[in-house]
């Protein structure tokens, strides 16, 4: 199966290492991986800022390039969520509804294809994880507290839970909004701060060391306020846990010394 | 100042946030729990959400069938086209019986419409009979919740609003002493009142009637007193038959408070009957107000909101209201439905309240009457910025930023430039520049390759092969 690797703007330049750890762990999956330079965005900070047009035209540079192959991966729920949700109303090329549905977030692909490699190595990490609310709410990966219709799978807690010695510790509220939000994050600085933060309390309390999540925005996010608080979580995407377990990569050195 | 200024005001006292988030929380919480004793609870959310849709296509018809059965039954119908119209209505139903003491039970409609304020410029006393709507009207300010209009006090503030207004023992902070304190003093006010006004939850086409829901039974007393009874209705609040009552009355309460039902549950039709000789014949008159429905009826992105029940549900799951308060948002409805609902009044005035929201879409998935509030507000946003009510600074930035994604060449480039003067910049400069971002936040190291680069590395050398 040729699968096509989308890796967005800010994994492209702020952890270049997550794009390699989805890469790396799909190839392992025994997936023929693409990438292709020319896409850069989705579109979705185009949409969620009311700029439609901008959006659309990312949209159809994504169907255009896109359009032959088997699936679209991406390490990224919230891309995934806006591709597969808003694609279709905003490309009015034909191809544009089938490319929506072949649109995957990392964990629920493998999930899908039943096609995860062995993850074997044990990660003895006591692991947070964040629910991304785009893959969550749109993408349907899991159960909303907030919905009582039929139970969810949520691929990332599935695969999570493959991973030997690896505890997924609770929260309080288990699918709370980290904050993040988009603009929302630097427009509405003060709240979106204070939602991070009371998100990273309650991984305290609930006893992790990591805290992870399928979507990199979240976590640049999180992560930021950690540091800047100097809160003694480390943050890394799920792509990075999961090569971890399967490849052997090593977590603390794929990031590039500055 | 916006949503934006308030809410980082709002903020800026911590504890006073988690305080606030938290009792909401808890309802939301309790909230869930009610959901949980009804076996189909996602079946009675697409059995309301479906009357409520085939009612709206059909509102002049249900209207019309709602006026004849409600004038059999005796009442008399008044249709306001917007505020204004429906606050002369209920002045002139009071001046002509030369009426000055009304007590009102808890309607959002009446609070939209500015009528408290209308009817005491005219030498009207006008007295909000449910507990937090008296303590937001003692207070001068306006409710911060469409369901629990003081939730944003704390009873110790409570306390002291009631030791200046009705003489409250220094200190006192217990909620059951304060209730009955409020009890005593809305007593007297509900025995001296020669009208009550309500508002509407349901309005029953079929039979003229309609439902009033409280917890505090002040609708009841409010009504059952004083000869007059005028009921204010909005254009979106009408359902076809009784029996479409039993599917809204099962939500509404679990969804608002988490309680299986609310305390009262008042049917009314028509004004009730005449007791004793001499006394005023017992009137009721209801106002049906348009006041911008019909314009958000026409307008097929938005029209759906037009089903909300004003439950509060999204109001309490929000993280974001949970965080800025309800006062932040500068409207009458605040939180979800309002960023909905108040563009459509003011596009101008309220072009960023559909940015105060993060997209979570938890709000969507609590609505009983499953209006897509989140996704109401993405098209809003779409909306206004081509309506050119955002401000220019974003338009700009994302047209920059656009262009550069439609460009890998250039892109590449600029990006390259940027990570490597970043990488040299002092951490104080680089905060500056990035700021909001780095207001609280510290940036991480930035990479000295890109993930393009990376692999075009990784591909070199897979094509010089193994050493």
């Amino acid at each position: 199966m040729r699968v096509a690797l989308f890796v967005p703007c800010y994994v492209d330049q702020l952890r270049p290492q997550i794009g390699l750890a989805t890469l790396d762990f799909l190839t392992a999956a025994g997936f023929e991986v693409d990438f292709q330079e020319e896409v850069i965005c989705c579109g979705q900070p185009f949409l969620t800022a009311g700029e439609t047009k901008r959006a659309a035209a990312l949209g159809a540079r994504f169907v255009d390039a896109f359009q032959h192959v088997d699936a679209i991966v991406t390490p990224s729920g919230s891309c995934a969520a806006t591709l597969r949700r808003h694609l279709e109303s905003l490309v009015a090329a034909p191809a544009a509804a089938s490319v929506a549905a072949k649109t995957f977030e990392l964990c629920e692909f493998i999930t899908k294809e039943s096609a995860c490699p062995p993850l074997s190595r044990p990660f003895p990490h006591r692991v947070g994880l964040h629910a991304s609310c785009h893959g969550l709410r749109e993408l349907g990966l899991g159960t909303p507290t907030e919905t009582r219709a039929a139970t969810r799978i949520d691929p990332a807690r599935e695969l999570l839970s493959r991973i030997p010695e690896l505890e997924i510790t609770s929260l309080d509220r288990r699918d709370e909004c980290c904050g993040f939000g988009g603009t929302f994050s630097v427009e509405e600085a003060a709240v979106s701060t204070r939602m991070g933060l009371d998100r990273l309390e309650d991984h305290g309390r609930g006893g992790a060391e990591i805290v992870t999540s399928t979507d990199v925005s979240c976590l640049l996010h999180l992560e930021g306020l950690s540091r800047r608080r100097t809160l003694p979580f480390e943050i890394f995407h799920i792509a990075e846990i999961l090569a971890a377990s399967a490849l052997g990569h090593d977590l603390r050195a794929s990031a590039e010394p500055r | 100042m916006g949503h934006v200024d308030r809410a980082r005001e709002f903020v800026r006292d911590e504890s006073r946030t988690k305080w606030h988030d938290e009792s909401l929380w808890f309802v939301r919480a309790k909230r869930d729990d009610a959901a949980d004793t009804v076996p189909d609870w996602e079946a009675l959310r697409d059995e309301a959400a479906t009357i409520k849709r085939d009612a709206l296509s059909r509102l002049p018809d249900l209207w019309r069938q709602f006026e004849t059965a409600a004038t059999e039954a005796g009442a008399v119908v008044h249709w306001a086209r917007d505020a204004e119209e429906h606050n002369q209505i209920v002045l002139d139903l009071l001046e002509e019986r030369g009426f000055r003491r009304v007590v009102k039970s808890k309607s959002m409609l009446t609070e939209e419409c500015g009528l408290n304020p209308f009817l005491e410029a005219r030498g009207i006393e006008i007295i909000d009979t449910d507990l937090g709507e008296r303590i937001v009207q003692l207070r001068n300010e306006p409710p911060s919740h469409i369901v629990m209009p003081a939730i944003h006090l704390k009873r110790s503030e409570v306390g002291k609003l009631f030791e200046k207004e009705m003489g409250a023992p220094v200190g006192l902070d217990d909620p059951d002493a304060l209730t009955a304190l409020a009890r005593k003093d809305l007593r007297k006010r509900f025995i001296a009142a020669e009208a009550g006004i309500t508002g509407v939850n349901f309005a029953v086409a079929e039979t003229g009637s309609f439902v009033v829901v409280t917890n505090e039974g002040n609708a009841d007393l409010g009504t059952a007193l004083p000869s007059l009874h005028i009921a204010c209705v909005g254009l979106e609040k009408i359902i076809p038959a009784p029996s479409d009552l039993a599917p809204f009355l099962r939500l509404l309460a679990r969804s608002a408070t988490g309680q299986p039902i609310s305390a009262y549950t008042s049917h009314f039709r028509g004004p009730r009957e005449a007791e004793d000789i001499g006394s005023p014949a017992p009137a009721m008159h209801i106002v049906i107000v348009d006041n911008g429905r019909s314009d958000l009826l026409a307008q097929p992105s938005f029209r759906d909101a037009l089903a909300c029940i004003r439950c509060g549900a999204c109001l309490n799951t929000c993280p974001v209201y949970r965080r800025s308060g309800g006062h932040s948002y500068g409207t009458t409805i605040p939180g979800p439905i309002g960023s909905v609902l108040e563009p459509s009044r003011d596009p101008k005035a309220h072009a960023e309240l559909p940015h105060a929201c993060t997209l979570c879409g938890s709000c969507t998935n609590v609505c009983p009457v499953r209006v897509p509030l989140h996704h109401q507000l993405l098209t809003w946003r779409a909306h206004l910025a081509e309506g050119g009510h955002h401000p220019t600074r974003r338009r700009v930035a994302f047209g920059l930023a656009g262009r550069l994604f439609a460009h890998p060449r250039a892109y590449e480039i600029l990006t390259k430039a940027g990570r490597r003067v970043a990488r040299r910049l002092p951490t104080a400069w680089l905060d500056r520049l990035t700021s909001p971002w780095t207001e609280a936040r510290t940036l991480p190291p930035i990479p000295a390759r890109s993930f393009r680069e990376q692999m075009r590395a990784r591909a070199r050398q897979a094509t010089k092969g193994p050493r």
